[in-house]
């Protein structure tokens, strides 16, 4: 029943593709909250750990923004159900391996979840196609507004709010977006530019956040301070460094073009190649094969409309996915060839990449000077 | 020759030294061997000064590394051992390890972001009651009974005020 309602509607991070910003895929902001006088979930007993999720979860339930949407103890779903919504960055590991007492609400359009008995009681998280930072905060910062009209949070006027691990206190803010790096990545330049962007209190994580592969070269990109600084100025903060990354990512794009057009042209046509006719795919060859033709969507080598397939891909191709379309919970084995089976649907329709595009189209595609201001 | 210097633990004659940069700052330590083994030092597989420089202390007062949280129970060696801290009045509990480690982890020691305004208005009620507490018992103790009566007045006032938000909370 879960899983349905969650294939049913359409999802902010399917349906994210413009044009406008090819680089910057999603943007999410997360924030940790704490009951105040309660131990913190990962201390806690467990009969503490069931009255904060009591509490809680009728409480988020009932927000407006949460109307029709999903509320569920993590113990009450089943692997596959657990599998899917980590796939889709609605819970983390963490949770659905912790799901004793822990719960998650999720809302209809499944760009807001609030997990419940994390690393900390409330980890409330709003997801947004695109670059868009402000309209991102103004969402979570009403729900952070509504849940405290009817939750005491812990809060020490010295040091903000109180998380579990000092590395999130203060705002309990994390800012981060999903960009899509393939230029820099082929051209060997992504170890540098995550250097760089560490000395910057920056981090730079997978797709799957901690510890995941940048599989795709995609990449999340987020502060690591959290105190100090006023949610405004992390944001500011980020969003400069943001804008170096797509600049960067630009001039690798048109170096590559310029230099070895060919090369390029080769890795993108082979992936249309093998996307088409393949039997056997693995989720990480996936991954990369669209991870090239997002990037020729973005040269123009494909219609527009391929950038949905692709992003569909992305989360599509991961195994819990692959098992939910399969119908069944199978081997891995079997999952390539179903995931193959499955891509060659997909592009069973989508016409032959052109290679005649013209000089100035990665150009064309960079983003205005000011993200914020892009059209919603 | 200049003089062989001497271990920061022990005060034998050192022979390992360290130097690390953390935030720009030099640290440098000087241990002798045995001090620099229990440290873990040799130990390749990595290792931070910054622990050492905290660690001195609870080498000479080991009640500091068994100390605990009033609140949680929460104990100093879990912390270091997960990362984690056990409740919001840990971070009073451990506030002589969490400050420093603040400081080097974040832009800065203290909050300048969004603020709770149910949470901060019931910490300012709670700041004012102690305060007046104070007072309190500092007036009765130097015989100033005319102040003393007024504060109990307030007190009790205040007391009535925050039942009365409390009320409008639950409500």
């Amino acid at each position: 029943m879960l899983i349905k309602s969650i294939f049913g509607g359409k999802s902010e991070m399917t349906e994210a593709g413009s044009k406008k910003c090819p680089v910057v895929l999603m943007t999410r902001i997360r924030l940790a909250r704490n009951i105040a006088d309660t131990p913190f979930p990962g201390w806690a007993k467990e009969t503490r750990r069931k009255e904060v999720l009591e509490t809680c979860l009728p409480s988020v339930a009932s927000l407006s923004q949460m109307k029709r949407g999903i509320s569920a103890e993590i113990s009450s779903l089943s692997d596959l159900e657990r599998q899917i919504l980590v796939e889709r960055h609605l819970i983390s590991r963490e949770l659905s391996s912790n799901a004793e007492s822990a719960g998650v609400v999720i809302s209809k359009d499944q760009s807001i979840s609030v997990m419940i008995n994390e690393e900390d009681h409330l980890r409330i998280q709003v997801i947004k196609s695109g670059y868009r930072f402000k309209s991102t905060w103004n969402v979570i910062d009403a729900i952070d507004t509504a849940l405290e009209e009817q939750l005491d949070f812990a809060f020490s006027s010295k040091l903000g709010y109180l998380t579990a691990c000092p590395t999130n206190v203060g705002t309990g803010m994390r800012a981060s977006t999903m960009m899509h790096l393939p230029a820099l990545v082929i051209s060997s330049q992504m170890e540098k530019v995550v250097r760089a962007v560490n000395q910057l209190g920056i981090a730079v994580r997978g797709l799957f956040g901690e510890g995941s592969d940048a599989s795709g070269s995609i990449f999340q990109i987020s502060n690591q301070t959290t105190l100090g600084e006023s949610e405004e100025e992390i944001v500011k903060r980020l969003s400069s460094v943001l804008r170096t990354i797509i600049d960067q990512e630009m001039n690798a794009r048109e170096k590559i073009l310029e230099k070895d057009p060919n090369k390029l042209f080769d890795k993108i046509g082979r992936a249309y190649g093998i996307l088409q006719n393949s039997h056997l795919l693995t989720s990480s060859e996936c991954m990369n094969l669209a991870s090239l033709v997002r990037f020729g969507v973005d040269l123009e080598m494909f219609p527009e409309k391929t950038r949905n397939i692709v992003d569909r891909m992305f989360i599509e191709c991961q195994p819990g996915h692959v098992q939910y379309h399969a119908g069944d919970e199978i081997e891995s084995n079997a999952r390539d060839e179903f995931r193959a089976e499955y891509m060659r649907k997909q592009f069973e329709n989508v016409a032959r990449p052109l290679f005649n595009i013209h000089e100035t189209s990665a150009e064309d595609d960079t983003p205005k000077p000011d993200p914020e201001q892009e059209a919603e | 020759m200049a003089k062989p210097l001497k271990c920061d633990v022990c005060s034998e004659p050192a022979t390992v030294h360290l130097t690390q940069i953390i935030n720009n700052q030099i640290h440098k330590i000087d241990l002798c061997e045995n001090c620099a083994e229990q440290k873990g030092i040799t130990d390749p597989s990595g290792y931070s000064l910054a622990d050492l420089l905290v660690k001195p202390e609870s080498q000479t007062a080991p009640e500091v590394a068994a100390l605990s949280c009033p609140e949680c129970g929460c104990t100093q060696r879990e912390f270091k051992k997960t990362g984690r801290l056990g409740c919001a009045t840990c971070y009073d509990t451990f506030a002589n390890l969490v400050s420093p480690a603040l400081l080097n982890m974040h832009k800065g020691d203290s909050h300048r972001g969004k603020v709770p305004q149910r949470a901060l208005e019931r910490a300012t009620y709670v700041d004012r009651l102690g305060t007046l507490e104070d007072g309190l018992k500092e007036a009765i103790s130097s015989e100033r009974y005319e102040d003393a009566a007024r504060m109990r007045d307030e007190i009790v006032e205040l007391k009535k005020a925050m039942e009365a938000a409390a009320l409008e909370e639950s409500k």
